[in-house]
């Protein structure tokens, strides 16, 4: 089995963060939103895997393991709070949720 | 002798009670509370004077302690020698009498029936708490008692802005002699390290020498509280305007209560007013200033009831006439004679501006001696004492013996004498002027014709009863050339010291005849100018100095103008600058920034989520490039 270098999957997971920022700012779709944080997410377990395969340690697969149950958990929070959102003001878009605006 | 503690203690109750319960009372019971504390007060307290009688020795009853902190410490504290026997005597009896008053003519007030009777029982119990105080802090808190009493009633018809200003004034201006008061208290405790009034005034004794710096100091800031409460010039313009009270009230403040507060505090102190020859000349020039100045203003006084206000500060001043010569005895013997003729002259006058539905103008009233027979024989007694008239009034014996002790005291002088002879022929002038204004001469309203009196016992057995010691309370002390009744004296003397008298070119005989003749004489000149010929004074105000002379006579010698120009638009001046001054002008920027941080971080608060979620990146890059570069 080939080694790949670190510095590859370093430069995916900067893209797919990267991806998942801009996903972020751009769309207003609150769900389309929730999905780029799940992308961002993901990036930064991928940057973690890949440093624990350069150093040789567990650590960074452990990590990963903690941020899929935290995103498990963001993901149910997040969800509810979409679905209260949709009840409430019949829209998914995002900047119409804006009436704590000072 | 045990129960001396129930003398303040019961008003004080009352007050208490008509505070917490009394707005939900039927009225008879709000009466019964406010006028039967004091009549209770009273009985205690003529009990506790025939107790005192026999020995008349010094009585003084521990309560408990008041203040016991950091090495200082007050107890409350009361005690009755002869000096407090008299002033509690008088207080209780003519606040009753007033207060029985009062329950009647007060029935008219739609509401506030049992808030005055409670802010008239916490007066007459602040009074008394000042008069029986063993040491001066209580007394001090008596005395501010009284003053915030004085507020509270003299704008107790509050919807009148006018009266709100008044209150305000006789409160600013009385605290200015309250100040010097509280300084002249600190100057004795540190000094002395009590007190309490017997223990200051022995060491003081002990330990100051006649004249030295510290006791003048001591005595002119007490003179300055003194000044303030009793109304004396300079600070006596609070009195003629806390005539917008009620009747009831101004007879309060005038006859047993708050002005008569500094003749006591001088009198009890009067060792230290001693030791401080300067003061105590001081005392009698202030006396005889006011009487003067009082005496002329009230000559001039349409308003019925300031009149009488200015009759009591020309009576006051007579007081303090006696206080600086040193005759203590005569000074407390025309309080006592003038809180009953002044209680009379005051609710008589109350029935007569009932009676005229609330017309206080005299030049408005006229002929009344028919249609109001007790308020008529009442004034003219109350006036016949007021002006002195020889023989048959108390006011003579009383008002002789300061004339005389002017004279004729070791520290009496000619010019004081003179100065109480011209107030006599004025106050017999302006005390008739009233009698024949009012009862006298042709109708000049045609409210005098729609007039509706109905006096119950409550209105007239206090009138009665006034009227009876205003004629006959003088035959305690009379002098020795009509019957020598030392009474009074004999009693007091316990308490305050003798008035040692020096040979003079009069004798007290020739003075008496003298003062007879100015009291007759000032009667008869308002009987030719007021009533003989009152067009005589009525073509003379029309001409140009005429009118002038008037004015300025009747805003009282011009003396709130001067105030005015001297105290009041500087101090606003001041004010009004100070407020835009560079300091401020900080205070202004602080707050400036504060308003547009405010604005900026309002209109970063969008409501947006993806421009937090930017902000939020933006810092993160901005804190990782800022490691990164490093």
């Amino acid at each position: 089995m080939t080694n790949i270098p670190a510095e590859y999957g370093l430069v995916l997971a900067a893209l797919l963060f990267a991806t998942g920022l801009v996903g972020v700012l751009a769309r207003r779709n609150i769900i389309f939103i929730l999905l780029s944080i799940e992308i961002m997410l993901n990036a930064a377990g991928l940057a973690f895997i890949s440093a624990g395969s350069r150093w040789g340690q567990a650590d960074g697969q452990v990590m990963f393991i903690f941020i899929l149950v935290m995103a498990a958990a963001e993901v149910s929070v997040g969800l509810a709070i979409v679905l209260q959102l949709f009840h409430r003001l019949k829209t998914v878009n995002s900047d119409e949720a804006n009436t704590m605006r000072g | 002798m045990e129960l001396l503690w129930l003398i303040p203690a019961l008003p004080l109750a009352g007050f208490v009670i008509l505070a917490l319960a009394g707005a939900r009372m039927p009225r008879p019971l709000a009466a019964s509370i406010g006028a039967g504390s004091v009549g209770l007060s009273a009985l205690i307290a003529v009990v506790t004077a025939a107790a005192f009688f026999p020995d008349q020795r010094a009585h003084t009853q521990n309560l408990w302690k008041w203040i016991d902190a950091g090495g200082f410490s007050s107890d409350i504290s009361l005690t009755l020698d002869a000096l407090s026997v008299v002033m509690v005597l008088v207080i209780t009896f003519v606040g009753f009498m007033i207060h029985l008053y009062a329950t009647e003519s007060m029935s008219g007030e739609k509401d506030g029936y049992s808030r005055f009777f409670a802010y008239m029982n916490l007066f007459v119990g602040s009074m008394l708490l000042l008069v029986l105080a063993d040491n001066l802090l209580l007394l001090y808190l008596g005395w501010e008692g009284v003053g915030l009493c004085s507020y509270l009633l003299i704008s107790f018809w509050y919807s009148d802005p006018a009266n709100s200003r008044a209150a305000m004034k006789a409160f600013i201006v009385t605290r200015v002699g309250d100040a010097a008061m509280a300084v002249g208290l600190f100057i004795l405790y540190k000094e002395f390290g009590t007190l309490r009034i017997t223990e200051v005034m022995n060491m003081a004794a002990a330990q100051w020498s006649s004249g030295s710096t510290i006791a003048v100091a001591a005595a002119a800031l007490l003179l300055g509280g003194a000044v303030g409460k009793s109304a004396q010039v300079p600070l006596h313009t609070w009195l003629p305007d806390a005539m917008a009270g009620p009747t009831p009230v101004s007879a309060l403040i005038h006859a047993a209560t708050m002005v008569t507060a500094g003749v006591y505090l001088i009198a009890r102190m009067h060792i230290l007013f001693t030791l401080a020859p300067q003061v105590r000349i001081a005392v009698a020039v202030v006396g005889a200033t006011t009487l003067l100045l009082a005496g002329i203003s009230a000559l001039a006084q349409s308003d019925i009831k300031r009149a009488l206000a200015y009759s009591t500060m020309s009576q006051i001043g007579y007081m303090f006439v006696a206080l600086g010569v040193g005759a203590w005895t005569a000074a407390i013997f025309h309080f006592m004679v003038h809180a009953f003729f002044k209680a009379l002259l005051f609710l008589s006058a109350g029935i007569v501006i009932d009676a005229l539905h609330h017309e206080r103008d005299m030049l408005r009233m006229g002929g009344l001696r028919h249609q109001l027979p007790l308020a008529f024989w009442c004034i003219l007694i109350g006036a016949a004492s007021l002006s002195a008239l020889p023989l048959i009034s108390a006011g003579f014996y009383s008002k002789d013996l300061i004339l005389w002790e002017s004279l004729a005291s070791a520290n009496g002088s000619a010019w004081l004498w003179a100065a109480g002879m011209a107030g006599a022929l004025c106050t017999s002038a302006y005390a008739f002027r009233m009698v024949f204004l009012i009862f006298y001469g042709k109708a000049q309203s045609e409210a005098s014709h729609r007039i509706a009196v109905h006096l119950g016992l409550r209105m007239k057995a206090p009138l009665i009863i006034l009227a009876l010691l205003a004629l006959l309370a003088g035959f305690l002390q009379t002098p020795e050339s009509l019957g020598g009744i030392s009474f009074f004296s004999a009693f007091i003397s316990t308490a305050l010291p003798s008035t040692p008298t020096i040979g003079t070119a009069m004798s007290e005989g020739t003075m008496q005849y003298l003062s007879g003749f100015l009291s007759l004489l000032g009667i008869f000149l308002a009987y030719i100018f007021f009533l003989y010929n009152p067009d005589y004074i009525r073509n003379f105000i029309r001409k140009p100095f005429g009118f002038a002379l008037h004015c300025f006579l009747s805003s009282g010698w011009n003396v709130d103008r001067l105030y005015d120009i001297l105290f009041v638009r500087p101090f606003i001046y001041a004010a009004q600058t100070n407020c835009r001054d560079i300091i401020n002008l900080f205070f202004l920027l602080v707050a400036l920034l504060h308003k547009g941080a405010n604005r900026v971080l309002c209109a970063s608060q969008s409501g947006l989520v993806r421009k937090y979620a930017f902000g939020i990146a933006a810092g993160a890059a901005l804190i990782l490039g800022v490691v990164a570069l490093k």
